[in-house]
């Protein structure tokens, strides 16, 4: 049946354009020029824009991380100066959280196949998703003018007193470039939500969604929910900063751990924005390149709900050190716990799935493998730091960027990167080389681990974070973790090669190269405005793929080899 | 889906009412301040801004005429709000249970 719709998909007629010629048949040929695309309201085109946007800023944060390797080569502050490297690290952490890793995977695989999973034509607000696009441009000039100008240096946390009372940079411009940003992540919360609510195709039930689907879900009442509170603590940052109005600083009457309390109110879940869609993009990666179908389907949906939900209490953990009462520590410190038994339930379940799969070691795998070790990883030694007692030693040492760069980089952008090679011949009709593919997954990989795995020792050992000089000893390390930067770096521009290689030269994809299950995988490559060119009817469980057929196809095709 | 096609038509009377109520209670509140009722000024003072907040969701924003849907959304954030201020409460409240030595 599946192979039915297929070739439905294939045989649409081709569109001419009766004025100039040109094939309309897909949304990317659909229109041209400038118009169509900053004016557009398809959830595809959408996705493009964000897609384009994000890597520019992917980029730029990561060229702040290169000046801030090169500077710890040595254990002299020599390369900048103290000031500089405070804005540098500063600059890397704002660019990369806000206008990265939160827009990430929603904003773009989200934005793409959200509608096209639940076989929908669009979002349920296109105009409202293109505003939220137009919304991350304008937060986003906002924040690089305020860089352009002269920077920030309090740290991504704009921890109070010092970014109300004492930083001489600039904090309220770049305060208001997240505080408009942070409206682009509430409206795509808001349209998945009734999306996902309100359009599903006829007989896709809840439990028949795509577990990327459910995570998207969760990941949005995240956004929704806690993004208001980030907003109204950035202003009233800038109200004391500004009006001198007594709200954080001891001095003018205020409290700064209520600063900590509002602002991790929101950046913790913030966290699970940034890794909840990531493993969305896992769970349909490791069905298809395992050829089985999800293990514990119904226990992977639950614990995206039960991470977004549990995410929320716990943000104490933030403040074990910083004057927060130690009952308050304590019951943060339990529940910091309880919230790793939803990611352990996937994690578990993902290996579950993979046991007696036919796993084939495409790109897309690799990265799924990549990240169901790193992830582990990331997450055990949240544990450590969700201790009371070890949190005393490892608190604002390396250790802890160590951890959060398991979980972010190795969790989410591994998904993220897994996730555009999977979907690339979706959303461009053509396939990234294999070979290159496999190379730089492989280079991210051991780049990544050799520059952060030196981190957890550095913060053992007690090197604090956010200083641009250490004491020689810890020089071996860093240097390890400098080098280890580099390759990092080659990994994540070999994509960017290749990928803009393959829009002309990469091999036709046609609608299905994985032959993975899943509506998007139904409709031709690239989809057509529409998505479909008749609504599709569900009538079956998602991942019904069969490792048997597979292994049986395999020994055919072997046969036939070795007959020729 | 018809909920949505036939919405309701809240006399205008209803909005003079609550907006009267409103002013009441902020006038109350000012009043409140100056009676001397200890550590209970600061429960009267939260029990009329809550009050205040729930006439605000229930009639200005339509809440109280909307389906369950809404009635789900709304409350989510109400919720959200008790946890946000009861795990800080929870840290202010506790800080001064445990005596730090020499102090
Ligand atoms: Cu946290």
């Amino acid at each position: 049946m599946e192979m039915d719709r297929t070739v439905v998909a294939e045989e649409r007629p081709t569109i001419i354009d009766t004025v100039t010629g040109a094939i309309r048949e897909n949304y990317l040929n659909a229109n041209y020029g400038l118009k169509s695309w900053f004016l557009t309201v398809d959830h595809k085109r959408i996705a493009i824009l964000y897609l384009i946007s994000i890597t520019l800023f992917f980029f730029l944060g990561g060229s702040f991380a290169v000046m801030i390797r090169l500077e710890l080569i040595t254990p002299q502050g020599d390369l900048v100066q103290a000031e500089t490297y405070n804005k540098l690290f500063t600059m890397h952490g704002i660019v990369m959280v806000f206008f990265f890793l939160i827009p990430s995977i929603p904003a773009v695989l989200g934005n793409f196949l959200v509608p096209i999973m639940i076989g929908a034509r669009d979002m349920a607000f296109p105009r409202l998703n293109l505003a939220s696009w137009y919304i991350y441009v304008v937060g986003g000039l906002f924040t690089l003018g305020a860089m352009i100008a002269g920077g920030i240096d309090t740290g991504w946390t704009f921890y109070t007193p010092y970014s109300t009372s004492f930083s001489n940079t600039y904090v309220i411009a770049t305060g208001l470039g997240i505080f408009v940003v942070g409206f682009s992540s509430i409206l795509t919360g808001l349209n998945f939500i009734v999306t996902i609510h309100k359009m599903r195709a006829p007989g896709l039930t809840w439990f028949r969604l795509p577990l990327f689907i459910w995570s998207n879900y969760a990941t949005s009442i995240i956004m929704v929910l806690g993004t208001p509170v980030i907003a109204v603590t950035i202003l009233l940052v800038a109200l004391e900063r500004g009006l001198h109005i007594g709200i954080f600083d001891p001095a003018l009457g205020g409290d700064p751990i209520l600063f900590q309390h509002l602002f991790w109110f929101y950046s913790h879940p913030a966290v699970y924005i940034m890794i909840l869609p990531a493993m969305g993009v896992i769970s349909e990666l490791v069905a298809c390149f395992s050829r089985r179908r999800v293990f514990g389907y119904k226990f992977v949906a639950f614990a995206s709900l039960g991470i977004a939900v549990i995410g929320f209490l716990v943000w104490g953990h933030h403040m074990f050190v910083s004057g927060q009462s130690s009952y308050a520590g304590m019951i943060f410190s339990f529940l910091s716990f309880i919230v790793a038994i939803p990611s352990a339930i996937k994690v578990f379940n993902w290996t579950a799935t993979m046991y007696k799969g036919s796993i084939s070691y495409d790109t897309p795998m690799l990265y799924v493998m990549g990240f169901i070790g790193l992830f582990t990883i990331g997450g055990l030694t949240g544990l450590f730091l969700a201790c009371l007692g070890v949190d005393i030693h490892v608190h604002d040492t390396y250790f802890i960027v160590a951890h959060f760069h398991y979980i972010m980089v190795g969790g989410t952008i591994m998904a993220y990167l897994g996730g555009i090679h999977f979907w690339w011949p979706k959303i461009t009709g053509r396939m990234y080389p294999e070979g290159w593919g496999k190379f730089s997954a492989l280079l991210i990989f051991v780049g990544f681990n050799l520059t952060f795995f030196p981190q957890f020792l550095l913060g053992y050992l007690g090197m604090p974070r956010r200083y641009y000089a250490y004491p020689q000893e810890f020089q071996v390390l860093n240097v390890m973790s400098s080098a280890g930067a580099s390759v990092l770096g080659v990994g994540y521009l070999l994509p960017l090669v290749y990928f803009l290689w393959s829009l002309r030269y990469g091999r036709i994809a046609g609608s299905n190269p994985w032959k993975a299950t899943g509506l998007e995988w139904q409709t031709s490559s690239p989809p057509p405005t529409e998505n479909f060119l008749a609504t599709p009817v569900v009538t079956e469980e998602p991942y019904q793929y069969s490792p048997e057929e597979t292994e049986a196809e395999y020994a055919m095709t072997k046969k036939e080899n070795v007959n020729v | 889906m018809i909920e949505h096609s036939e919405p309701h038509i809240v006399p205008k009377k209803t909005y003079y009412i609550v907006f009267a109520t409103l002013m009441i209670l902020l006038f109350v509140t000012v009043a409140m301040a100056f009676v001397p009722l200890g550590p209970f000024n600061i429960y009267v003072a939260m029990a009329i801004a809550i009050t205040k907040a729930v006439l605000v969701v229930l009639y200005f924003m339509h809440v109280r005429y909307s389906n369950r849907l809404i009635w789900v959304a709304a409350g989510a954030g109400f919720v959200w709000l008790v946890i946000l201020l009861a795990f800080t409460l929870a840290d202010y409240s506790s800080r001064g249970w445990i005596k730090v030595p020499g102090k």
